[in-house]
């Protein structure tokens, strides 16, 4: 009864925590004056036509390399968690299994599964692959971007192995794609200290036109890093919590 | 004040509800993800303003009169990077809660204990 009473005094707390900001919120009519330096200059300067992508890859770059560092951290500790047990297990069950004759190996494994449902994700999943490459290649001028195509991709690799459980995911093709693109994430921003005026400085390559595939500096292809990052790392997350 | 930020604040409460009365790990990460909506429904609404579009030049916005047009562009970065971080803290602990099922065989808080306390019961 009391821990109920506590728990009622902590939300009552809380609520009065946020309540300035519930009482004193009044709705925007114009954009403050860093959104509106934001929205001069992102199409301008940096020649992206969506505004958000401009603000996350160029304006608070350094932002999202620290969120994309945030996302590996919380991947390894997945992958430190769940691995080492599984790879204990993984003794174990060699153990087992040579112990025993063949038979009750063979009757230990998963049933197959319907034959629709694994040839159908066979064909979906380089289609789903290709709208994720989409979406972050294209990150600069319609509504996605890296994270968004990452998600994308890693959906499709978790529609593979909803499919078929059983399929192994290539780890070391997964791991060199996380470390190349994090790496080359990190080349292009130093590019952009050595050739123009800062870190994540995107400008060091032509602008091109407003509303073209290959335009916006570098901001296309730090996208696109990102991307593989995201899809890479949410894959080996899915990997790590499948077993 | 619009309908969405009333939403997000109660989903706030209600996921700080189920995270504080909630015994189940699963249940108390859910919770975590509900407040974690929450917040993001929040900050998205206090950058929207009423009549606009979304911060994209293309022929509907030209480029010379974006800043009366467009809404705020930077609710919406710091939310679409909230979510992916999101994701992956809740990914996080539901590990630990697979990993704590693993040692004790349980995914009640009441089963989890510090061991100096246990000592001192025993």
């Amino acid at each position: 009864m009391i821990k109920r009473l506590l728990i009622l005094v902590a939300i009552a707390l809380f609520g009065l925590m946020i309540l300035p900001l519930v009482t004193q919120l009044t709705p925007f009519t114009q954009l403050t004056p860093l959104a509106t330096r934001y929205v001069e200059g992102g199409s301008s300067e940096l020649g992206a036509a969506n505004l958000v992508t401009a603000v996350v890859v160029t304006y608070r770059g350094l932002d999202t390399l620290g969120e994309v560092t945030v996302l590996f951290a919380a991947t390894a500790g997945v992958g430190f968690l769940l691995r080492r047990r599984a790879g204990k297990e993984e003794e174990a069950a060699a153990h087992a299994n040579s112990a025993n004759d063949e038979t009750a190996a063979g009757s230990s494994m998963p049933s197959p599964f319907s034959e629709i449902l694994s040839t159908g994700s066979v064909v979906l999943f380089p289609l789903v692959l290709m709208f994720g490459a989409y979406i972050f290649v294209h990150g600069h001028l319609t509504p996605g971007g890296g994270f968004q195509g990452g998600v994308v991709i890693a959906s499709g690799f978790a529609m593979l192995l909803a499919a078929n459980a059983g399929r192994k995911l290539n780890h070391g093709v997964l791991l060199v794609v996380e470390s190349l693109s994090g790496a080359f994430y990190v080349a292009m921003g130093l590019l952009g200290l050595v050739l123009a005026a800062g870190f994540l400085d995107t400008t060091f390559l032509p602008l091109g036109t407003l509303g073209q595939v290959f335009s916006a500096g570098a901001i296309p292809i730090i996208y696109s890093l990102v991307g593989l990052k995201v899809g890479s790392e949410l894959t080996n997350i899915l990997e790590s919590l499948r077993k | 004040m619009t309908i969405v930020t009333v939403l997000g604040f109660v989903l706030l409460g209600i996921g700080l509800w189920g995270m504080l009365t909630r015994k189940n790990l699963i249940k108390i990460v859910i919770g975590f993800s509900i407040m974690d909506t929450g917040v993001h429904l929040i900050i998205v609404s206090v950058g929207y303003l009423w009549g606009r579009t979304a911060p994209i030049i293309d022929k509907a916005v030209p480029q010379a009169q974006a800043a009366s047009r467009v809404i705020d562009p930077i609710p919406s970065a710091l939310v679409l990077t909230a979510i992916v971080i999101g994701l992956a803290v809740t990914a996080l602990m539901l590990s630990y809660a697979v990993q704590m099922h693993k040692t004790r065989g349980s995914l009640s808080i009441d089963d989890f204990r510090l061991p100096a306390r246990k000592q001192g019961e025993a």
